[in-house]
C-alpha cells in the first residue's frame, strides 16, 4: 500500500494552508475536555500528550486539524506539536481500523511464536504491517515487547492483553473482530473500539459498568510463585481458548483505505526511517 | 498439555534442597489471588496503608534516613540506593519538589510492574504518598506506558478511592500539606524509561535524553527537584516501613537486601512471576518450577532485560543480586529472566533486539542512531548467511563504538546482547557464515512445537 496518493503533488514553494478547523460544537467539547486535561498539570504543555490522545480518540488518528487544535489550546505552533506527534509510536498518522491487532514480534514472544502468528495473521487478513483491513475493522501491526513475556507469545488489541496466543487462536481472534463479535481478552475489559480505547489514553476514566474488575486479579503466569510459596502446585499453563463458532472467514484482499476523513489527505504519514524518498519527511511539508 | 516437574533438563545440582516455601517471600504479590486483590478494600485487609500511618507520624528527614537505612535499591535496573536519591533532593530551596514514578516498563522480557500494577496499585499510592512526605513533595506523577489500558483502567480507579479515603488530596499529608497525583499515559516510546528522557516526555516534548549534570534532583520536572523512581522500588517502601528495616535486611544480602519480583519467561515449564529474597539463584527458580520446557536444556538467558548482557548454563548458580550478577559480567537489571533452549538461533534473537534498538534509538545522539543502524544492517546479513568473518570484528568495533560513547544507557544496551553474544557463541555466528543460512529450524522453538509428541506420548 502506498501511503501518499497518487494524486499527491509536489508542491512548489507554496505554502500550505492551514489545516481545516474542528466543527464548532466539536470543537467547544473538546476544549472542555482539554481545560480538565490541562488542570492536571503545572504547566499546560505537559498536556501535549494526552491532548493527542484526546484529538486521537475524535478521529481515529491524528490529522492536521487535531494537531492545530492541541497547538491552539496550548499556545504552541504547529511545528512543536508536530514534532512530539511524529515521535511516539501510539499516534496514528492516517485512518486506522476499529481494532488494532499488534503481535509482539520482539525476541521472545517472536521466538516463542509471535513471528509465525504474525505472518499467517497478514496471509489470513490480506495486510501487511499498518495495513487495515477494507472493511475498516482490523489494523494489522507488529509491536516491541509489551511487559508480558511470561504470557508469550502475546497480542494486543486496542492495548488490551490477549496472553498466550497461538496461529489458530489469532485468526479466530479477528474473525471475531472482523464478524462484529463481543471479544474479552485474556486480561482486561471487553474491547471497545480504537477511538474509545484514545479517551482512556487521554486520561478520561473507563465509565463502562465493571470494566475496572474485568479480567481478574491476575494472570495464572503472575500468580505461580503465590501459590509455590502457599505450598499449592502451580497451576499448569493453559493456552487461552477462544470460542469454536469463529465468525465468517472472508479472504480480502488489502487496499488501501480510502481518504474519507477532512484532513486524513495531509497528516505526515512516514518517518525519514521508514520512507526514504522523503527523508526531511514531516518537517518539509510543514516548512515549505 | 501438564506441567512436568521433573524432567527439566537443569542438571542436578546439590545445596538445592530448600523448598518454595522456605526460598520464595510473596509480599507486593501476597494477595494477588485474591478476588479484587487491586481495591483499597482488599488492600487495606493486607495491612494497606499501615506503613504511611508510620511514616507520616515521622519527620521527613528521619523517614528518608530509615528508607536509606533499609538498603533499598532501585528496582528498575541500576540499583541506586532509593533513600539516597531522595537525600539528593534541597530543602527549604523554595521551589517545588516533584516525585515522578517511573512506569514506562518497556525493556524487552521485562515484566513486573505491569502485573504488579493490575493487581496491587494501591502498594504504589501508599509509596507515593510516603516517598512524598519524605521529599516534602505536594505533587506526584505515574508515567505509565500507554500500551497498557487494563493497568490505566486500574490506576485511575485506585487513584480515585485513595482521593475519596483521603490519602490523597486536601491535607493528605497533615494540615496544609496537600498532595495531589496525576495518572499520565505515555504514547510509545521506549526511550521515555530513561529518566531524563521520561520527563522531557512528560513536559510534553519529544522523549530525548538529558545532559546531566544537573541531575533531576536538582533540576528535574519544570526544572525542579525531582524524584524519579522504579514503579517496583516505591511500591516496596510500605511494607519497609511497616514491617520495619530489620525485617527487610533479613531478607537478601549486606549489599543487596529485601525482596523483589523476578520474571521468568521464555522456553521454561512454568513462565511467570517468583517474589523472593535477592539473591536466588536461576537453578533454584527452575528446580522449583519444573524447569526448561521438558526434553530441553538452557541455552542462554538475560538477567535482567535485553540491555543486561547475556549468560548461559554456567551461570545457573549465580545468586541473582546487583553484586553477584555483575561479577558474573552482567547486570541484575530488571530481574528479567528471558530463558531460550537449544532450539533458539542466537544470531535470531539478537538480531531482533538490535532493530528494537535502532527502531527506538531517539536519535539524538551519533553513536546510537548511526551504530545501532549499521549493527541491523551487519546482524540482518550474518543472520541470513550473507555474512563474511570479517564481519563479526566489525560488528563488535560497532558494539564498542557505541558502549560507553553513546548519550545514555540506551546505546549500551544495544551493544550488550552483541558483545556477549559474541563472546559465548561466536562459533554460531561463524556457523551461519560459513553454511550461507541459519542452522536452526524457527518451528521448533515456538510455544506449540512439542505439543504433538506430548498428546502422542
Amino acid at each position: 500500500m502506498t501511503t501518499t496518493p497518487a494524486s499527491h503533488e509536489v508542491s512548489l514553494g507554496m505554502p500550505q494552508l492551514p489545516a481545516p478547523a474542528y466543527p464548532a460544537e466539536v470543537r467547544a467539547r473538546l476544549e472542555a475536555d482539554a481545560r480538565e486535561v490541562i488542570a492536571r498539570y503545572p504547566d499546560s504543555r505537559s498536556a501535549l500528550l494526552p491532548l493527542l490522545h484526546l484529538v486521537q480518540s475524535e478521529e481515529g488518528h491524528v490529522t492536521r486539524t487535531g494537531m492545530q487544535f492541541c497547538a491552539d489550546v496550548l499556545q504552541l505552533t504547529t511545528a512543536e506539536v508536530t514534532a512530539v506527534a511524529t515521535f511516539y509510536t501510539m499516534y496514528r498518522r492516517k485512518p486506522g481500523g476499529d481494532y488494532q491487532v499488534g503481535v509482539c514480534t520482539n525476541t521472545l514472544c517472536a521466538v516463542m511464536g509471535g513471528d509465525a502468528i504474525f505472518s499467517a495473521l497478514q496471509e489470513h487478513l490480506g495486510v501487511g504491517n499498518g495495513e487495515t483491513t477494507e472493511d475498516g475493522k482490523v489494523t494489522l501491526e507488529h509491536i516491541e515487547c509489551n511487559a508480558a513475556c511470561d504470557f508469550a507469545p502475546v497480542l494486543m488489541v486496542n492495548w488490551e492483553f490477549f496472553d498466550n496466543q497461538t496461529v489458530e487462536s489469532a485468526k479466530r481472534l479477528v474473525d471475531e473482530l472482523r464478524a462484529g463479535a463481543t471479544v474479552e481478552p485474556t486480561r482486561g475489559a471487553p474491547l471497545c473500539t480504537y477511538k474509545e480505547t484514545a479517551r482512556i489514553l487521554a486520561g478520561f476514566p473507563d465509565a463502562r459498568e465493571g470494566a475496572v474488575e474485568a479480567g481478574g486479579s491476575g494472570g495464572p503466569a503472575s500468580l505461580i510463585g503465590l501459590r509455590l510459596a502457599k505450598g499449592e502446585s502451580p497451576q499448569p499453563r493453559v493456552v487461552h481458548p477462544r470460542g469454536q463458532d469463529a465468525g465468517p472467514t472472508r479472504d480480502t484482499a488489502h487496499q488501501s483505505s480510502p481518504g474519507e476523513h477532512l484532513s486524513s489527505h495531509d497528516a505526515p504519514q512516514e518517518t525519514s526511517a521508514s520512507d526514504p524518498a522523503h527523508p526531511a519527511g514531516p518537517a518539509a511539508e510543514e516548512g515549505e | 498439555m501438564t506441567l512436568t516437574t521433573d524432567n527439566g533438563d537443569t542438571a542436578a545440582s546439590g545445596g538445592a534442597d530448600l523448598s518454595p516455601e522456605e526460598l520464595l517471600a510473596p509480599v507486593l504479590s501476597a494477595f494477588w489471588d485474591e478476588e479484587k486483590s487491586w481495591s483499597l478494600e482488599v488492600y487495606r485487609r493486607h495491612e494497606g496503608y499501615e506503613g504511611l500511618r508510620k511514616a507520616l507520624a515521622m519527620a521527613p528527614d528521619d523517614l528518608i534516613a530509615y528508607v536509606k537505612d533499609s538498603g533499598l535499591r532501585g528496582r528498575g535496573g541500576a540499583g541506586f540506593p532509593t533513600g539516597m536519591k531522595w537525600q539528593f533532593i534541597p530543602q527549604g530551596d523554595g521551589k517545588p519538589h516533584y516525585l515522578v514514578v517511573n512506569a514506562d516498563e518497556s525493556e524487552p522480557g521485562t515484566c513486573k510492574d505491569i502485573p504488579l500494577l493490575y493487581a496491587n496499585p494501591h502498594s504504589l499510592i501508599e509509596g507515593i504518598v510516603i516517598a512524598c512526605h519524605a521529599i516534602r513533595s505536594s505533587h506526584a506523577f505515574i508515567y505509565l506506558r500507554g500500551e497498557v489500558v487494563p493497568v490505566l483502567r486500574r490506576l485511575h480507579e485506585a487513584v480515585r478511592e485513595a482521593y475519596e479515603a483521603g490519602y490523597l488530596g486536601k491535607n493528605a499529608l497533615g494540615e496544609g500539606l496537600d498532595l495531589d497525583l496525576t495518572v499520565h499515559a505515555g504514547a510509545g516510546a521506549y526511550i521515555c524509561g530513561e529518566e531524563t528522557a521520561l520527563l522531557d516526555s512528560l513536559e510534553g516534548r519529544r522523549g530525548q535524553p538529558r545532559l546531566r549534570p544537573p541531575f533531576p534532583a536538582v533540576a528535574g520536572l519544570y526544572a525542579c527537584p525531582t524524584v524519579v523512581n522504579n514503579v517496583e522500588s516505591i511500591a516496596s517502601v510500605p511494607a519497609i516501613l511497616n514491617k520495619g528495616k530489620d525485617w527487610f535486611r533479613s531478607m537478601g544480602s549486606e549489599k543487596s537486601p529485601g525482596f523483589t519480583l523476578y520474571s521468568l519467561s521464555g522456553h521454561v515449564a512454568g513462565p511467570g512471576q517468583y517474589e523472593g529474597p535477592l539473591g536466588i539463584t536461576l537453578r533454584q527458580l527452575l528446580d522449583m518450577s519444573g524447569g526448561m520446557r521438558p526434553g530441553h536444556r538452557l541455552k542462554f538467558w538475560t538477567p535482567g532485560g535485553s540491555s543486561t548482557p547475556l549468560l548461559t548454563d554456567e551461570h545457573l548458580d549465580v545468586p541473582l543480586d546487583y553484586e553477584a550478577v555483575g561479577a558474573a559480567g552482567s547486570m541484575l537489571g530488571t530481574k528479567a529472566l528471558q530463558c531460550f533452549d537449544e532450539t533458539t538461533c542466537v544470531v535470531r534473537a539478537v538480531t531482533r533486539w538490535t532493530e528494537f534498538y535502532a527502531h527506538e534509538s531517539c536519535g539524538k545522539c551519533t553513536p546510537c542512531r548511526e551504530g545501532t543502524y549499521w549493527l541491523v544492517q551487519l546482524m540482518r546479513d550474518l543472520e541470513a548467511g550473507k555474512g563474511t568473518h570479517a564481519d563479526l570484528d566489525k560488528l563488535a568495533d560497532i558494539a564498542d563504538n557505541i558502549n560507553g560513547k553513546s548519550f545514555c544507557a540506551l546505546g549500551d544496551g544495544a551493544a550488550a546482547p552483541i558483545i556477549s553474544s559474541l563472546h559465548f557463541f561466536r562459533a554460531e555466528y561463524e556457523q551461519h557464515i560459513d553454511e550461507k543460512g541459519c542452522p536452526f529450524d524457527p518451528a521448533r522453538s515456538t510455544a506449540w512445537a512439542d505439543t504433538h509428541t506430548e498428546v502422542n506420548a
